[in-house]
């Protein structure tokens, strides 16, 4: 029989209580438990960026994360940045600048994008090339992602 | 001003527009559904298990402590299912194994149960008894004398080869030898071409193992309802033809098969052929009588799913003095793997550019494909051109140089023109090749630097800058490999005008979606947004053969371009009699029908069609229209015109090579793209981008090392994928050789753009180092001891079975 725990943590600006398994991760119950779906599973070792969630602000591998560690944080995902205003500049940016192709890289890469829009909104494209290293994306070639950045980046200047 | 303008409506052409892909806000928003996000009640999860030996015989499985496993609803093995077919281009593969596995991703057993946990806990507790036979490792060791089979003939009683009737299935009949297939094509007289040439060239290269790497990873839900019907939610790329494969496979009519395609997280070619793992999961559904979920983990994806394969590839080129070139010659060995898919047939393509990307009076090739204990090969954008476009853009510089004479003006003497028929029958009715390369060669300042660079070699400084031209041509206009190459569109407006385009053609994340609702919307003179694309259903949208072969754009695209063209004479008919003028002299634009002559507005469209369809007559506007383009299918000596276009591209390749440490960066890929036509410049610019970073992917960092049968680097930590920042500045632009045939004049380009990269890349380095390096990847290592003169160059000799 597997352990359990409570925990407690804000979900996309909602209280949140939920018991979890102790060895599960971050990402399964975000998935499986909570069933939001945007945060993507693609590699399970925190090398592809597919499941970047915010949590107190900071970017994280929620892959690399137990559930268990969400206790009392603050949790964002990508469904979680419907309600932001500067998101959906972002989100807009994506769409016109053409970065999304199959998507499934595209929530991991807009979360980990709003965070370099948050914390250095006047960065140039070498600094979102820097950002966005560990978001891998098998469609694009970045380029156009790091046009929809700048732009996004620019637009709130 | 107050005096009333008359409206009118000017013409506005979509074409060449940047549109915005119409799934691109879902899918920012994270509210996509994936495979891997569905949800079906009541299903079942499963696992697969894989062997842990690369050949062996099973000498037993036991599945009982895994049956006992609490949550466990179903184990299956080859033994439970004695009914299953071989799957795959050769028919030599069974997807689960009960007497032999041959490579280390053989399935085994596999568990459907209440949760993934479950199903892996049950994995664990399944018992697999084996005996090791010899491994072949390497295609060279598969082809020596009295060499181990892959697919010995099983044996009878008195320990003979049992004698099967003719046609059975190498699954079950095995094969003599380790050739799982041949290709060989001639064109010209070789020998009196070599005797001809002044200069006369041979090298053998040597391609690596790569994988697709779709960030979404394989999976599949299979359920049947209470008839036996079989629906099945898969990433598939080629839906009718597995929709057919599948129902063969169980044995009932094709008509009780339905596939839905949820969104595909990627795929390159990675989706076009059956793999166990989708037969397995509809036995444990069969089984279970549950809908069954089998998704991969990454590790699973790096071992289990197809890789595009090595190759050992020996060239003999020759020209005359005055730089036309004589003859090709050209012997490969393929590494099959164990299994045969799809990359078993990728000569089809490499001979096609070794017969005709440049004009060659003679031409020699032969493929021998044999079957190792490696993981086996599949299909991968460009389909074995990058492989052949390595091996014959060096050997161009490399016949320049001996000749002395400007790369680009070697490759400018024998490019291939408009209007030419080639040995192997392809037929070039637009050909922007030679403008590629003049753009390309501009655009980069290609001759002065490729001149600096060698003048530069022995400056001071580790750190030498090269310049590289690569060229390519691959098929544009589909290519008829199947009895059809067609594709279906139904189309409807509503009462609204508004459009549903119902379309045989795939979405993978290529934008095809966009594409097509583009070409309806300039015909019908509506907003993109006005079409709602319905393309997933194999029970509701009419049939295509499938994402492949660059095809999608100029097959479906024509063929929703046909259905438009109905409804818009249905259209116009109806206003023409309606208002009394002549239907010649009516339009359609901005959601009217307008005087075409005048702009002048006639009738709003969702007002004619509501019209229309409460008069008394009650007519909807439905049109319906299949594609089938005009090429033709290969001869057996492999001789006709394939595809109804051809896509040619030059790419300029920079970089820097640090001779200390073998690093080489690509700082900037110059590419003049002939497209027939640009129609979603947004899309089209993302395709080329992607695919000059998955070529970049391909020359410099991508390697998956296979060692005695067994994959090292199953992870992205150890298989490195370009990261933004390191890709180069990249400057595209597109020659518009207006196709004839083709939508609009488009031709298709989905593969076009990975193709140069590594072999202009290899030029690249020549320039700035003087080093000419046979085998890729150019990882740091490899560029180290090479420059060093450490590097074992490739060696094999032109062989070919008898």
């Amino acid at each position: 029989m597997s352990l359990k725990h409570d925990i407690e943590f804000t979900l996309n600006g909602v209280g949140k209580r939920v018991t979890v398994d102790v060895a599960m991760t971050a990402l399964d119950m975000l998935r499986d438990v909570v069933g939001l779906t945007g945060t993507k599973y693609g590699c399970g070792e925190g090398e592809c960026g597919a499941c970047t969630i915010r949590v107190d602000g900071e970017t994280r591998n929620s892959c690399l994360m137990f559930a268990v560690d969400f206790d009392g944080r603050d949790i964002v995902t990508i469904e979680g940045l419907a309600a932001d205003p500067k998101a959906d500049a972002l989100r807009e940016a994506f769409v016109e600048h053409g970065a999304v192709q199959c998507g499934f890289c595209t929530p991991g890469m807009v979360m980990q994008a709003s965070h370099i829009l948050d914390t250095n909104p006047n960065a140039d494209a070498e600094t979102i090339k820097r950002g966005i290293e560990g978001n891998l994306c098998r469609c694009t070639g970045y380029k156009k992602i790091v046009d929809a950045v700048e732009s996004a980046c620019c637009g709130g200047r | 001003m107050n005096v009333a303008e008359k409206p009118v409506i000017a013409a506005a052409s979509l074409i060449g527009q940047r549109i915005q892909k119409k799934d691109a806000p879902e899918k920012a928003a994270g509210k996509t559904r994936y495979i891997q996000d569905m949800v079906v009640p009541g299903m079942l999860h499963a696992k697969i298990l894989r062997s842990s030996r690369v050949h062996a015989k099973i000498k037993s499985i036991d599945t009982s402590a895994a049956k006992a496993l609490p949550g466990v609803h179903v184990v299956l093995t080859a033994a439970d299912v004695p009914d299953q077919q071989p799957i795959g281009v050769a028919r030599d593969h069974l997807p689960l194994k009960g007497e032999r596995v041959r490579s280390l991703r053989d399935e085994i057993a596999a568990v459907a149960a209440d949760s993934d946990e479950i199903a892996e806990a049950a994995l664990k507790l399944i018992r697999v008894e084996y005996e090791d036979l010899p491994v072949i490792a390497t295609p060279e060791d598969a082809i020596k004398p009295g060499a181990p089979l892959i697919h010995p003939a099983p044996l009878d009683a008195h320990g003979r080869p049992q004698s099967l009737p003719p046609k059975t299935p190498i699954a079950f009949a095995g094969k003599a030898d380790n050739i799982a297939m041949r290709f060989d094509y001639t064109h010209g007289d070789i020998a009196q071409a070599e005797a001809e040439s002044d200069v006369v060239v041979e090298d053998s290269f040597q391609l690596h193992y790569v994988t697709h790497c779709c960030m979404g990873v394989s999976g599949v839900i299979a359920e049947f309802d209470a008839s036996g019907n079989l629906l099945m939610y898969s990433n598939t790329q080629v839906p009718f033809l597995h929709k057919r494969e599948f129902a063969e496979y169980l044995n009932i009519d094709p008509s009780r098969v339905r596939i839905i395609q949820p969104p595909i997280g990627g795929g390159f070619g990675s989706k076009l052929d059956i793999y166990p793992f989708e037969v397995i999961c509809i036995f444990l559904a069969r089984a279970a009588k549950r809908p069954v979920k089998m998704v991969f983990t990454r590790e699973e994806e790096f071992l289990a799913s197809p890789t595009r394969q090595p190759v050992l590839l020996t060239l003999r080129s020759g020209c005359r003095k005055d730089g036309t070139l004589t003859f090709r010659q050209v012997h490969t060995l393929h590494d099959n793997g164990a299994y045969t898919s799809w990359g078993a047939t990728t000569p089809f393509v490499m001979m096609q550019t070794f017969s005709s990307l440049y004009r060659v009076p003679a031409c020699d090739y032969h493929t021998t494909v044999v079957y190792t204990n490696n993981p086996y090969a599949g299909s991968f954008r460009g389909y074995g051109n990058l492989q052949a476009t390595f091996a014959i853009e060096q050997h161009m510089d490399m016949l320049a140089e001996k000749i002395g004479m400007d790369p680009l003006d070697f490759r400018m003497k024998n490019a291939q023109d408009v209007g030419e028929v080639t040995g192997q029958g392809m037929e070039f009715k637009s050909c922007g090749f030679k403008e590629c390369l003049t753009t390309a060669a501009e655009r980069s300042d290609y001759r002065k630097k490729h001149a600096d660079n060698i003048a530069n070699r022995n400056a001071r400084g580790p750190v030498k800058r090269g310049i590289g031209i690569a060229s390519m041509l691959h098929v544009g206009g589909g290519a008829k490999i199947y009895p059809s190459d067609g594709c279906g569109t139904i189309l409807k407006l509503d009462d609204f005008a508004n459009v549903t385009l119902i379309t045989g053609a795939s979405e993978i994340g290529q934008g095809s979606e966009t594409v097509l609702s583009q070409l309806v919307c300039e015909e019908l003179g509506l907003p993109i947004s006005a079409v709602t694309v319905v393309n997933n259903d194999t029970a509701i949208t009419p049939w295509d053969v499938g994402v492949h072969a660059s095809r999608t754009t100029f097959i479906a695209g024509n063929s929703a371009i046909g259905a438009a063209r109905k409804a818009k004479a249905k259209i116009l008919a109806a206003a023409a009699k309606k208002h009394g003028c002549g239907e010649a002299a009516l339009d359609l634009r901005g959601g009217f029908v307008v005087v075409a002559e005048t702009g002048e507005p006639v009738v709003e469209l969702a007002r004619l069609m509501r019209n229309l369809h409460f008069s008394d007559k009650a007519e909807l506007v439905m049109t319906t229209f299949y594609y089938e383009p005009p090429s033709v299918h290969q001869d057996k000596a492999f001789k006709g015109d394939v595809s109804a276009a051809y896509a040619w591209a030059a790419q300029v390749v920079e970089v820097e090579v640090d001779t200390e440490t073998g690093i080489v960066k690509m700082t900037k890929v110059t590419g003049t793209h002939d497209v027939g036509r640009v129609l979603n410049r947004l899309g089209l610019e993302g395709q080329i981008e992607g695919g000059v970073v998955m070529g970049q992917g391909y020359a410099l960092t991508e390697n998956l090392i296979v060692e005695n049968g067994v994959t090292r680097n199953p992870n992205f930590r150890d298989y490195k994928l370009v990261t933004a920042p390191e890709i180069p500045e990249m400057d595209i632009t597109f020659v518009e050789s207006m196709d004839g045939e083709g939508p609009q004049g488009a031709k298709g380009v989905g593969e076009a753009p990975a193709i140069c990269i590594a072999a202009a890349a290899a030029n690249a380095i020549h320039n700035a180092t003087g080093v000419r390096i046979f085998g890729l990847p150019f990882t740091p290592e490899a560029v180290y001891r090479a420059l060093r003169g450490k590097s074992d160059k490739p060696h094999w000799p032109a062989w070919k079975p008898e």
